[in-house]
């Protein structure tokens, strides 16, 4: 199959999937399989590209012309590849976490919520394809839109709430910085194509171009750099399946997909090495590193942990690409596979526990190990692969910023690195110490339970295994990281 | 004879003898059938007239036979067919949709008379468009004015009459203001021919009375498109309306009038009159902006739906004005390209609201709780059209919104661009508001059982949101036109 099309049904077929999904509302078991079956085939698609991507071929696909000069078309480079496997790939997980969790606590409105995630993950797999900023922009909107009745499912005033931040901080940085950069980018370049070696080279210099730089990096809120990254604790009203697919993968990744993207095909690595001052970006990328661990460390709430645990590593992104050192850009590839599996496992226990024990808050986990072995198990091996520690996934890309940063001597950068390494162990080693290690409180007995239902801990388990997979196989992101500094 | 040649004097001529026939026919069902067959007849009279320029230029057509300056010129450019199709279509569109929504709305042995009107109004507006002579501007804007009048007097609300009274009131300071205008200009030039007018205008551009007409033009036509702080009659003139009047008022009349003020200020007076001798840039900048943020803002305060929407009109018009005072190809391509996008967007909302007012009886927000629950289209619909207003991609309005911000970038004005991505946002709040309502409270309890509006109500106005959709993603035809019409009106105007 010539690869244009099969970019095309790749898009379609989510689409296609929510349509049918929404035609069978009325039969659970029925809308169940279209979403397993759905996302299975989308992963084949996506795969199916890989190897031709790996050989370095760059399939693209122009599908019309918006404005003049201005088309919405696709082209898939190693990056956009890389973050395309990872959504789809989780997203057959959790479809089948989904399942478990929303008919464990008996949701409303799940067909919604199985259509809107469909759409959702469409929107994803649109920005990861993305041949030019434009349409990056387009998708970008309308992932932040589509997720909207996902974080507020519940439909209660603190959902409210919480969709009030989410949409306010998200569309606000998007139409207030994003926009501007996208027109402005176009009107000076007279194109907003991703281009190998960027678009923007001796035609921006000096002030234009830090104005620029900046306008992009806060304009992506999804990617959550401070003071913009309130949207994502917000968002953690949603069930949980929506905070571990959309707020440790496909929304978040968007954000930081977005954010190298621009760096690499927009302004250009040379460019910016030879003309850009990026150590404000460096202050601002480290102070949410080490400002959200703290923020994480005082959260008793796991969710809540969880999410600011999610500012931080995203920022590990952002800083290991502004670094613009190359072992650093690939860390940063890396780190967007190993922080979604990890991530998501860690979000997965977090709704298990929900699920099985109905508790919420850290404090209340002690003894919950010796209940329920595999999910915090697996939670274990999630937290191992945030602190970076071997044998999970997490160690890799830390192993690569660190290296990248010492390579041109960047101390501050090594600094953060450590110093957050260390208060990542802080908390979230408590949370296993409890687990595992502490008795459960006095009066625990009245509530007896096992394992969350299985769909859930098959799920877990397997994000958890191949999180430590992607630490003894870490090739193909590597590769992919290496691709996309190559040139090819 | 082929009617070919007369297609110009057809446009206008068509919806002008429906409206005397509806009256003898006195039946509803015949006069909604004739009026019907006049405006689709328009419709496609609009079309053809748009193909045609398209292929051999502007087209001069001599009423009578009497040749201008001396005759009367009925003149179809780029522009006015533009705004031709543009009336033409969305009157196609709401005519059907008025035939069910009246029935709820207005007393039977009044519908003929709705329909005469409707028919006057649509020839009042073509009118305009399509005329090339000033003072015939005057008098198709005084025929769609009266029927307007009529038409939102009509409404049910017992409001609706002294809605209608305040625009009686308004419009006719307008007209007033626009005829002492033309007059100021025909004892200047001894012409009422527009493109007479323009070419002797600049002899004696800076001569007073020129001036004063062009101030006199200018405060008449921005009260009849709203231009903030003039906008006072319209929120009330558009809640208290019959439905299908909001919708068809929204969609055209006060774009007509922009139509109107392009034509003085580029093709009449020439941007060197306009821009350079007196501060027109300056004052429509500072208007526009007033319009954007003051109407937003009160849009957001606003309980009844219609309101908020007309609050939102007026606030659109300022965009549309803003575009204009850019005076260049690309800001003027932005007006007209908006001129589009904002009606069938507006149109689409305000059908839409009908087939609420048709099942629950009203739309304030109270009432509305809960609608996307008992009317998940309707709502979806208003959602969307909500999403053009802010200038989402994907829809009309980010089309608009780029053309915009990139006028002010090219004057290097990065605060200007500020200013329109933020007030871009205060439309988030207000569509937001009618969002959090819909879907985040339980309807009323006498409201349970509401359910979607007839299909004939929901097809005319799905074919707005979906024009509304479509003209954001294949812009060809929309920005196609309106930068071709830019290029036009400024090339004129040097």
């Amino acid at each position: 199959m010539p690869p244009a099309s099969l970019i095309a049904i790749t898009l379609a077929v989510p689409v296609i999937g929510a349509v049918l999904i929404a035609a069978c509302h009325r039969f659970p078991d029925l809308r169940e399989a279209v979403t397993l079956v759905t996302s299975a085939l989308l992963f084949a698609c996506v795969a199916a590209l890989l190897p031709q991507v790996l050989d370095g071929a760059r399939p693209a696909l122009h599908l019309i012309e918006v404005l003049p000069g201005l088309a919405l078309a696709f082209r898939i480079e190693p990056l956009g590849m890389l973050f395309a496997l990872v959504a789809s790939g989780l997203w057959t997980v959790n479809s089948l976490y989904s399942i478990g969790y929303m008919r464990g606590n008996n949701e409303s409105h799940q067909t919604r919520f199985y259509v809107c995630f469909a759409l959702s993950i469409a929107a994803a797999v649109g920005i990861a394809y993305a041949g030019n900023v434009f349409t990056l922009f387009v998708f970008y909107e309308l992932l932040t839109l589509i997720t909207y009745p996902l974080v507020t499912h519940h439909g209660t005033d603190k959902a409210r709430s919480g969709g009030r931040v989410y949409l306010g901080l998200l569309i606000g940085t998007s139409m207030l910085l994003l926009l501007p950069a996208l027109i402005f980018t176009w009107q000076i370049a007279g194109t907003t194509d991703f281009t190998d070696g960027g678009i923007l080279d001796g035609k921006l210099a000096g002030a234009a171009l830090a104005a620029l730089l900046a306008l992009y990096m806060f304009g992506i809120g999804k990617a959550a750099l401070m003071p913009f990254h309130r949207w994502l604790p917000a968002a953690m009203v949603a069930p949980t399946p929506v905070s571990a697919l959309l707020h440790a993968v496909a929304v978040v990744k968007a954000g930081v997909f977005s954010v190298v993207k621009v760096l690499v095909y927009v302004f250009g690595i040379d460019l910016l090495a030879a003309a850009a001052n990026m150590d404000w970006l460096l202050v601002v990328a480290g102070f949410t590193i080490l400002a959200a661990s703290v923020v994480a460390l005082k959260a008793d709430n796991l969710k809540r942990r969880l999410a600011y645990s999610t500012v931080s590593q995203l920022s590990y992104v952002v800083l290991a690409a502004a670094l613009l050192a190359p072992l650093s850009i690939v860390g940063a590839v890396m780190h967007i596979a190993a922080h979604a599996l990890g991530k998501i496992t860690l979000f997965f226990a977090a709704g298990a526990i929900y699920t099985a024990a109905h508790k919420t808050e850290v404090s209340q986990l002690d003894g919950i190990g010796r209940r329920m072995p595999w999910t915090m198990g697996a939670f274990a091996i999630g937290a191992l692969s945030m602190i970076g520690l071997p044998p999970a996934a997490g160690f890799i890309s830390k192993w690569y910023m660190l290296a990248g940063a010492m390579a041109i001597s960047h101390w501050m950068a090594v600094a953060v690195i450590i110093v957050s390494t260390l208060l990542n162990a802080g908390y979230f080693l408590p949370i296993v110490y409890r687990a595992f290690l502490r008795a459960p409180a006095a009066g625990e007995h009245e509530h007896p339970h096992g394992e969350a239902p299985l769909p859930m801990v098959i799920a877990l388990t397997l994000t958890a295994a191949g999180t430590v997979l992607l630490f003894f196989l870490p090739d193909v992101p590597l590769a992919l990281g290496r691709q996309m500094l190559g040139g090819g | 004879m082929s009617v070919a040649p007369h297609l110009p004097a057809l446009q206008v001529v068509v919806p002008l003898v429906a409206a005397p026939l509806s009256v003898l026919l006195h039946d509803r069902r015949a006069a909604f059938l004739v009026v019907l067959a006049a405006s689709w007849a328009a419709f496609a009279i609009a079309i053809a007239l748009w193909l045609q320029v398209n292929d051999t230029g502007i087209i001069s057509y001599h009423m009578g036979s009497w040749a201008p300056p001396w005759g009367i010129e009925y003149r179809v450019d780029r522009l006015s067919s533009f705004v031709l199709v543009l009336v033409a279509g969305v009157a196609a569109v709401v005519l059907p949709y008025s035939w069910t929504s009246i029935e709820r709305e207005l007393p039977r042995e009044q519908h003929y008379l709705f329909y005469t009107m409707f028919a006057l109004c649509l020839a009042g507006l073509l009118g305009i468009t399509i005329t090339g002579d000033a003072f015939n501007i005057f008098v198709f804007l005084e025929i769609s004015s009266l029927s307007t009048y009529v038409l939102i007097a009509l409404g049910r609300d017992r409001r609706a009459l002294m809605a209608a009274y305040q625009y009686l009131i308004m419009g006719t300071i307008g007209a007033t203001f626009i005829v002492i205008g033309i007059g100021l200009l025909y004892l200047q030039t001894g012409t009422l021919n527009l493109v007479d007018i323009g070419q002797r205008l600049p002899a004696i551009s800076g001569h007073r009375a020129v001036l004063a007409a062009l101030a006199f033009l200018t405060v008449g036509l921005s009260l009849k498109l709203a231009l903030f702080p003039l906008h006072q009659w319209l929120p009330n003139a558009y809640a208290y309306a019959p439905s299908a009047v909001s919708a068809f008022l929204a969609a055209t009349a006060t774009k007509v009038a922009v139509y109107a003020l392009l034509r003085f200020y580029f093709s009449v007076f020439g941007a060197t009159a306009v821009f350079l001798q007196l501060p027109m840039a300056e004052l429509m900048l500072v208007l526009a902006l007033g319009g954007m943020f003051v109407a937003s803002t009160v849009a957001c305060f606003q309980n009844d739906l219609k309101r908020l929407f007309a609050y939102s009109s007026v606030a659109q018009i300022g965009y549309i004005v803003l575009g204009l005072s850019f005076d260049s190809v690309t800001g003027l391509t932005a007006t007209i390209v908006h001129l589009a996008n904002h009606a069938v967007t507006k149109g689409g909302v305000f059908l839409l609201l009908g087939a609420v007012v048709a099942s629950m009886g009203g739309v304030t927000l109270a009432r509305m709780q809960g609608v996307g629950r008992v009317m998940p289209l309707t709502s979806f619909g208003i959602v969307l059209c909500g999403l053009s207003l802010i200038g989402v991609p994907g829809t009309a309005g980010f089309v608009s919104k780029w053309y915009l911000v990139l006028a002010a970038m090219e004057k290097g004005q990065w605060w200007l661009v500020s200013l329109i991505v933020l007030s871009s946002l205060l439309a988030v709040v207000y569509v937001w508001r009618f969002v959090e309502a819909a879907y985040f409270k339980a309807p009323r309890a006498d409201l349970v059982d509401a359910r979607e509006a007839s299909p004939a109500l929901l097809v005319p106005a799905f074919l707005m949101v979906g024009a509304t959709l479509y003209f954001g993603i294949d812009t060809s035809l929309t920005v196609g036109a309106a930068s071709q019409a830019a290029s036009a009106l400024i090339g004129a105007a040097r």
